[in-house]
């Protein structure tokens, strides 16, 4: 198979294997691993399994629901499904993934660091997301089975009398771990971006999703810590007596929502953010243009953030104790940074020279998806709107638009920047079949959810009445889910089938950010020399100095000296 | 430093205004309450930054002319293997396992994380194998 779009080149020579570190190997290696790079991709592996595992959950319930009354699982059964769908699939994969996994590998590399800022709390942090979701998932096989209050767990539903057993204990403990384990990640995403760069490397040079990433870092340590907090007092709730989410002594219950919602809304961006990122440096590179509105999509995204935390009880408002204008209008004003960062991925398209490779294709799936579960979003953040829909499937529709636009974004990363991590291509046709697949699919599993949600079907029902529109719809949604279970299928023959058989050199894609000016995969602590940094396309200046950037603001790039190598220590 | 302390300290005068607007609108108290603690969450280390950006000059990753020489010399000390997160790590699991399953679990637990705080601190100060 020579259809690799990029002539394979030859594996760089290992000439610098003798300054290579020497340690040691196989499982021992892994358990005492602190190079950011061995741990991300723990990270990655991980969470895509955590996919898969929420994936199968997924393709379960799509199943039940192909009938009206399937009874491919009892009730109490889809009751811990739908629970364990959304808390892997949010809790456990799609964080992770990209601020464990990919932003763990890449980030420190686009900043010329050595390492993350405090390797030895990142291999902390992994240990702790690996026994979270243990943890979590062990509730499966306790005598009272997973926890079943749905990824929300409101109270009251999730106290000791409505939800009692093992699994909801296991849940919480499971996810204490995984909140630990977000936390510290942020931490060393923030010092590691402020304190860790490279000469030169001004925070208005660094690349998109390394800002993206140092704004999900402080946005995890705004909202996580809320969450542990509110998880520590829903354990208490349940086995000390305490009454801080029951009526009857005194507590309030809506506090456990206006707690978890506080996490949960900016968790919404915390998983965006870094897809926002790959696909802003996906875009420009297959499009042979600089991206569109630099400093416009940084400010773009510390808006987004911001905002993001003033928008929490928008999920609260069929509850009538919110203040509906103020999240409202909120939630509305988010629209206009997420709408300008769409328009600068049409720009940096626009008369750009666009290479349709798998990476772009998925990036381009990502923008189109991401729209559409953005411009519903809109529609649900109008309360007169929101009271008509809440809690049916338009709200679940709306959702998986936005995550499945993740899940297109999130492949996209692994196409784009797999080379750099393993030093191997993927196979782009098998890719494309992929893309394919993942794309319609998503579109035939929403779009019926849109309509059964405006016809009044609630979520989380096993079973639903006779109704053919409803049971036509529901048919079209699990076709869509069977579609998207197959692009995963495809996506690992693609691994196998490519297992080391495309070496991919140091640039293959002639990107423009640092992490591509070191070897595929990069030395033990990435990088035996850096270019001269004058702009946020450094690798790019340097392979193609009558091309270099013009650079922005007050220090122009053009009229430096030419790049100069200099050894690192 | 000085693009840091912006940042964080404009995070922290967003989330107090946000604070004020939305407190006295809605009379409601946990939302004023975390949004205060954001507040104090980009005060307190955007006014550190601020004060160091006053006092010391530009560091090599914020000079737009630096050269990559100028950042030569040691930028830290980078342990290249260590035991002690997953000691930590299986040590924090017991402990939470005790949560649920019960609480003879925190022997052990509470065993790792000790064992696990005083290896990694010598690990530290002596600079661990890097």
């Amino acid at each position: 198979m020579t259809d690799v779009l990029n002539p394979p080149i030859a594996a760089p020579s290992d000439d610098h294997d003798h300054e290579e570190h020497h340690g040691p190997t196989g499982i021992l290696k892994w358990i005492t691993t602190t190079d950011h790079k061995v741990i991300g991709l723990s990270y990655t592996v991980t969470s895509v399994l955590m996919l898969v595992i929420g994936g199968l959950f997924a393709e379960i319930i799509r199943f039940q629901l192909a009938s009206p009354n399937g009874n491919l699982v009892s009730l109490a059964q889809y009751n811990e499904l739908f629970t364990m769908h959304g808390s892997v699939m949010i809790y456990l994969f799609a964080g992770p993934f990209a601020f464990g996994g990919l932003a763990n590998i890449i980030v420190p590399i686009q900043i010329g660091a050595p390492d993350m800022a405090f390797p030895r709390l990142n291999a902390l942090s992994y240990w702790l997301y690996l026994t979270g979701a243990i943890t979590m998932l062990a509730g499966f096989f306790t005598a009272g089975g997973a926890a079943n209050f749905g990824w929300v767990a409101y109270a009251p539903l999730s106290n000791s009398i409505n939800t009692p057993g093992a699994g909801a204990d296991l849940w919480i403990g499971g996810l204490l771990l995984t909140g630990f384990s977000a936390i510290f990640t942020g931490v060393n995403l923030t010092a590691t971006i402020f304190y860790l760069r490279a000469p030169g490397m001004t925070m208005f040079r660094m690349p998109i999703f390394t800002w993206n990433m140092l704004v999900t870092g402080i946005l995890i340590l705004l909202a996580f810590p809320v969450l542990t907090a509110g998880l520590v007092m829903l354990y208490c709730d349940r086995h000390f007596g305490t009454h801080i989410y029951s009526v009857t002594g005194g507590g309030v219950p809506v506090l456990w929502q206006h707690i978890f919602w506080f996490w949960g809304h900016p968790e919404v961006y915390i998983l965006a953010l870094p897809f926002f990122g790959m696909v802003t440096e996906i875009i420009p590179v297959f499009s042979r243009k600089p991206v569109f509105g630099y400093k416009g999509m940084i400010f773009a995204t510390l808006s987004i953030a911001a905002l993001s935390l003033g928008v929490w009880a928008h999920h609260m408002f069929t509850t009538g104790v919110v203040l509906l204008p103020f999240f409202s209008i909120m939630s509305l004003l988010i629209a206009v940074p997420t709408g300008i960062k769409i328009f600068n991925w049409i720009g940096t398209m626009w008369r750009g020279q666009i290479w349709f490779s798998t990476a772009m294709l998925m990036a381009i799936g990502f923008v189109v998806t991401f729209l559409i579960g953005g411009l519903t979003g809109i529609y649900l953040a109008s309360p007169p709107l929101d009271f008509f829909t809440h809690d049916t499937y338009f709200v679940v529709a709306h959702f998986h638009s936005v995550v499945m636009a993740l899940v297109l974004g999130g492949m996209a990363g692994l196409y784009y920047w797999g080379p750099k991590i393993t030093g191997y291509l993927l196979n782009e046709r098998y890719g494309k079949f992929q893309f394919w697949f993942l794309f319609i699919g998503t579109q035939v599993f929403t779009f019926p959810q849109y309509l059964l949600g405006l016809r009044g079907m609630p979520r989380r029902m096993a079973i639903y009445p006779h109704d053919p529109q409803w049971k036509m719809l529901n048919e079209w949604s699990t076709v869509g889910a069977i579609l998207i279970g197959l692009s995963t299928l495809i996506f690992v023959a693609n691994v196998a089938v490519s297992w080391k058989k495309y070496p991919a050199g140091d640039n293959p894609w002639d990107a423009h950010t640092l992490e591509w000016f070191t070897t595929s995969p990069p030395p033990h602590h990435n990088f035996y020399r850096l270019p001269q940094i004058r702009s946020e396309r450094p690798t790019w200046d340097y392979n193609h100095p009558e091309h270099r950037s013009l650079g922005h603001g007050k220090y122009p790039g053009l009229g430096d000296p030419q790049p100069e190598e200099a050894k690192v220590i | 430093m000085r693009v840091e302390a912006k940042l964080m300290l404009g995070l922290g005068l967003f989330f107090g205004l946000m604070c004020v607007v939305y407190w006295n609108w809605s009379l409601e108290n946990a939302g004023g309450v975390m949004m205060f603690a954001g507040m104090l969450l980009g005060f307190l280390p955007g006014s550190y930054f601020y004060w160091w950006s006053r006092r010391m000059k530009a560091r090599p990753e914020d000079d737009p002319y630096a050269t990559q020489a100028s950042g030569a010399g040691v930028v830290g000390s980078f342990p290249g293997t260590s035991i002690w997160p997953f000691t930590l790590g299986m040590g924090t699991f017991l402990v939470v396992l005790a949560l649920v399953f019960g609480i003879w679990f925190l022997i052990p637990g509470l065993a790792l994380v000790g064992w696990a705080a005083i290896g990694g601190t010598s690990e530290g100060r002596r600079g661990g194998p890097v």
